[in-house]
């Protein structure tokens, strides 16, 4: 059974805009999907289903076979944990630990419990040092890693991250990029909402391509990002690797290449054969 | 749990007789409007009010919008209804001193919907109020959109790691607002600062006389509506006086 499983969902907005148009997903445990288009595509409305902030206008979304209708948003998201876009948006205890506390006690978790979950998740994201700092003195790096934390902490089987490496310089994206790749090697169910093609690329994820409240494709990464019409159609550009590669293709590069290190391989070969 | 209502303080550009009166016309219903709620307690004279009120909202066709904000501040009607039934148990008047708050809100709503920042600014300054002041009021205006964008994804947030805003004894229902108004006003205070320092960077306030591109003038119609305005609240005085009540029932 998906551990989520969306059926021609339509959401439109108090305000009449129509958000979504008839989106059909289903996400398997374990998996790896990279959610990807412009900007207004639909991404976080579409997110915002997962565990029952929104409701479906037409359709229906079920999280582990129960209707998101039928449960309250506190059920759900102990399932499916949500990161939003700006942890701003979230912190406001007075210490790092208050802040991941937080939601350990709002699903009834013991003290004790809470206890070893918080040094747990202080020290997955590396944030142990500033365990009784306030949140709010914390960089931009660390504030998106406390969210994160305070995610994690108690342990959903799914997690979405709402653009995780917005923001962020090139080191956080890097750590970023092997911390959520490590967990989805976990067994965790990963959900990732991004414009940051170089980000996917690199992770070589189950991507779903939205444009315009609808998904136009669907598919392994080094397929959809090396469709010039599909990354047209979602405003994307192609990988830097695949266009490289596309620039080499007199030479017979090939050009569903993503990969770097694969290519590189590509390319060792290609200068062999030509005896370099 | 939705904020939309908020989106009924909204001005939304538009065109009608009451959008184009001038601003201080507006102003006078909105304040005649008020007077008349603080003479009655008394439910039938507050539905005249509404009945009053109704047209110039649909003449405004701000009809929607405004019936949004009245259901945003249901909740808190309901709350003096029940605070004044408890106090005093007098049912026709706890009706009526909730009526009248409602009576408040859709005065102001109307014109809220239907004065841009911008008009409403210039009003002030025509008044003699220092520019400083007036746009400090414009721009707070101003962000009310930004600031209900922001408190729904907060709710959303806060939502998702398990928050329940309707759990709880009262007290402690009180306290989980503590997470979505923390993150709001440290947010409101981050970007009050950037938007000085923006506006530093572009020499804010360096001319001593400003100019504006357009004034406001005062027209035949805006004229009209202050004089009608003035007789409607004064002819309820007249009314209230007439019936021998004591002038200004003051509970809450
Ligand atoms: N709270 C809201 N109220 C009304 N419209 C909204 C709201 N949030 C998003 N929208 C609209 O819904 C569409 C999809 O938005 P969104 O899901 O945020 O897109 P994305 O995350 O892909 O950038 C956009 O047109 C956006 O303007
Ligand atoms: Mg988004």
């Amino acid at each position: 059974m998906p551990v989520i499983e969306v059926d021609s969902l339509h959401y439109t907005y108090p305000n009449g805009v129509e958000a979504l148009r008839g989106v059909s997903l289903s996400i398997e445990r374990g998996e790896f999907v990279a959610i990807m288009g412009e900007n207004g595509a639909g991404k976080t409305t579409l997110i915002k289903h997962f565990n029952g902030l929104l409701r479906p206008t037409k359709g229906c979304v079920r999280v582990d076979g129960v209707d998101t209708r039928e449960a309250s948003v506190a059920e759900l998201s102990k399932k499916v944990g949500l990161v939003f876009q700006n942890p701003d948006s979230q912190l406001f205890s007075e210490t790092v630990e208050e802040e991941i506390a937080f939601a350990l006690r709002n699903f009834g978790f013991s003290e004790e419990v809470v206890e070893k979950r918080v040094r747990w998740a202080l020290s997955l994201l590396g944030l142990e040092q500033y365990r009784t700092t306030s949140p709010f003195l914390l960089s931009g790096g660390e504030r998106k890693r406390l969210a994160l934390a305070s995610v994690l902490a108690w342990d959903p089987d799914v997690v979405v991250l709402d653009e995780p490496t917005i923001g962020q310089d090139y080191g956080q994206k890097e750590k970023l990029m092997q911390f959520i790749t490590q967990l989805n090697t976990q067994g965790k169910t990963v959900v990732v909402v991004t414009h940051d093609v170089e980000f996917v690329a690199d992770c070589n994820p189950r991507v779903v391509l939205m444009a315009a409240g609808k998904i136009v494709a669907d598919g392994h990464a080094r397929e959809v990002l090396t469709n010039p019409q599909l990354l047209d159609e979602a405003s994307l550009l192609s990988p830097q690797v695949a266009k490289v590669l596309h620039h080499l293709s007199d030479l017979g590069a090939p050009s569903s290449v993503i990969d770097l290190y694969e290519a590189r391989d590509v390319l060792l070969r290609l200068l062999r054969r030509r005896g370099v | 749990m939705s904020l939309s209502f908020l989106e009924g303080l909204q001005f939304r550009r538009m065109d009608s007789p009451i959008h184009r009166l001038d601003p201080r016309a507006k102003f006078v219903i909105a304040l005649s409007i008020l007077g008349y709620a603080m003479l009655f307690t008394e439910v039938i004279p507050l539905i005249v009010g509404f009945a009053i009120l109704l047209p110039l909202v649909f003449a405004a066709k701000v009809f929607r919008m405004w019936v949004r904000t009245i259901k945003g501040v249901l909740v808190l009607a309901i709350l003096i209804f029940a605070i004044n039934w408890l106090v005093t148990p007098d049912l026709a008047m706890a009706v009526g001193l909730a009526l009248r708050f409602v009576l408040l809100v859709a005065a102001f709503s109307l014109f809220f919907l239907t004065t841009s920042p911008d008009d409403l600014g210039l009003a002030l300054e025509q008044s003699g109020v220092p520019y400083e002041l007036t746009f400090a009021f414009t721009t707070a205006i101003r962000f009310v959109p930004v600031l209900c964008r922001e408190a729904q994804t907060i709710v959303d947030a806060q939502r998702s790691r398990g928050l329940e805003l309707e759990r709880g004894g009262l007290l402690k229902r009180i306290r989980n607002y503590l997470p979505i108004l923390v993150p709001l006003v440290v947010g409101a205070i981050r970007r009050s600062v950037d938007l000085a320092e923006a506006m530093e960077s572009r020499a804010w306030g360096v001319s001593e006389k400003r100019t504006s591109l357009y004034r406001l003038k005062m027209r035949g119609r805006d004229y009209l509506a202050i004089l009608l305005s003035a007789a409607f609240f004064l002819l309820a005085m007249y009314v209230k006086l007439l019936s021998n009540q004591p002038l200004l029932p003051w509970l809450l």
